[in-house]
């Protein structure tokens, strides 16, 4: 009994293994279009901002609202500005920057429930 | 150090900060000037605290103010004026005896003490250092019970869905609203959206300014000239004052 439970595993392990590898990890779901649109670099390192930009924007909600810090580093404004795409100068739609992502990861994104996602000087320019 | 001695010193400090701000060398020339705008990297401060004098003999038979405020704030009419957002609205006033009519604008009072932040169970109710009340709408559960609170009714609950926000004033479904005293416009030094347009398109009868600013003219006209708050009954010192009221 214990043999064959050991079998299913390794046959499990080794397919969870293959479809690890990175190439195959997408297998059946469309891997996200992360299109930057402007700018060199961001406010900080790629890794750090995608295991960390929730936390950023967090900390800085809190100090803008509460406290009136404006900064415009790690402000959702200033991420909005540089990643809305240039077609439809939003961050979320099919291929947007922020919902391509968090689609991909099946992580609800409730930003733009109330905050807009267009682009500001677009905006601006529009009619 | 006990808390009670720290504390003294703090507002000891405090003081002694608030003193060296108004040092004066010479009458209108001021050792540190008295910012208007913060920089972006300053915290707002305890040191300033933001008010409204609204002169009623000037105010109009016009809605400029509410239009101003609306449309900087997003705040568009959906046609359904029970539950349609209001963050400033004109108020009629008829003495029934001698019919005689005065109109005002009526928003958020900004309340020193402010009831809707006493009620509030989550702590999304507050008011800023520097005397703004806002509701944190990370927070806001939407129960209401600031709405009810407030003896003004200046706050609303938003019941529908919203789309095309400003930047600078997100809005969203479920959560409760109010005037911001154009929080994000005072942050750049400017003044809120309905004084800049009483002085432009209405009667000229909104002051904007710093309460805490011996140079202020809103602190000189307040010093000098009969002013009410409504309801001062309830002893919140409120921000916004009223003038002929």
């Amino acid at each position: 009994m214990t043999r064959i439970a050991a079998v299913i595993i390794a046959a499990v392990l080794a397919v969870a293994g293959a479809a690890d590898a990175s190439d195959q990890r997408a297998r059946g779901v469309a891997l996200p279009a992360v299109k930057i649109e402007k700018g060199e670099a961001c406010v900080a390192p790629t890794g750090e901002m995608r295991r960390d930009h929730m936390k950023l924007l967090l900390h800085q909600r809190d100090r803008t609202l509460r406290q009136g810090l404006r900064e415009p580093r790690f402000s959702l404004k200033n991420c909005v500005d540089c990643h809305a795409s240039r077609e439809t100068g939003s961050v979320l739609g099919k291929d947007g920057f922020c919902s391509s992502c968090h689609e991909y990861a099946a992580v609800s994104l409730d930003c733009f429930e109330c905050h807009t996602p267009l682009q500001q000087k677009r905006a601006a320019a529009r009619p | 150090m006990n808390p009670d001695r720290r504390q003294f010193l703090g507002w000891g400090a405090a003081a002694a900060a608030g003193a060296a701000a108004v040092t004066t060398l010479a009458p209108g020339f001021r050792l540190i000037e008295l910012a208007q705008a913060r920089s972006p990297q300053e915290a707002a401060s305890a040191l300033q605290r933001w008010g409204l004098l609204i002169d009623i003999t000037k105010c109009a038979d016009c809605d400029a103010c509410v239009t101003a405020c609306h449309e900087e704030n997003g705040v568009a009419s959906l046609g359904r004026p029970e539950t349609d957002a209001q963050w400033i609205r004109k108020v009629n006033l008829r003495d029934q005896r001698t019919g005689y009519a005065q109109t005002l604008p009526l928003m958020c009072q900004h309340c020193e003490h402010p009831p809707c932040v006493d009620v509030c169970p989550t702590g999304a109710s507050f008011k800023r250092d520097d005397g703004i009340v806002l509701v944190d709408k990370h927070t806001c559960i939407g129960c209401r019970y600031c709405v009810m609170a407030c003896p003004y009714g200046a706050r609303s609950f938003v019941h529908e869905a919203v789309s095309g926000q400003k930047a600078d004033v997100p809005r969203g479904k479920g959560t409760v609203e109010s005037c911001t005293l154009c929080v994000h416009r005072v942050d750049r030094g400017e003044s809120p959206a309905c004084v800049e347009a009483c002085n432009k398109d209405g009667g000229k009868a909104m002051l904007f300014g710093d309460l805490n600013d011996a140079s202020a003219e809103i602190h000189g006209r307040l010093k000098s000239e009969p002013s009410s708050q409504i309801r001062a009954d309830l002893a919140l010192n409120t921000g916004v004052r009223y003038q002929g009221l």
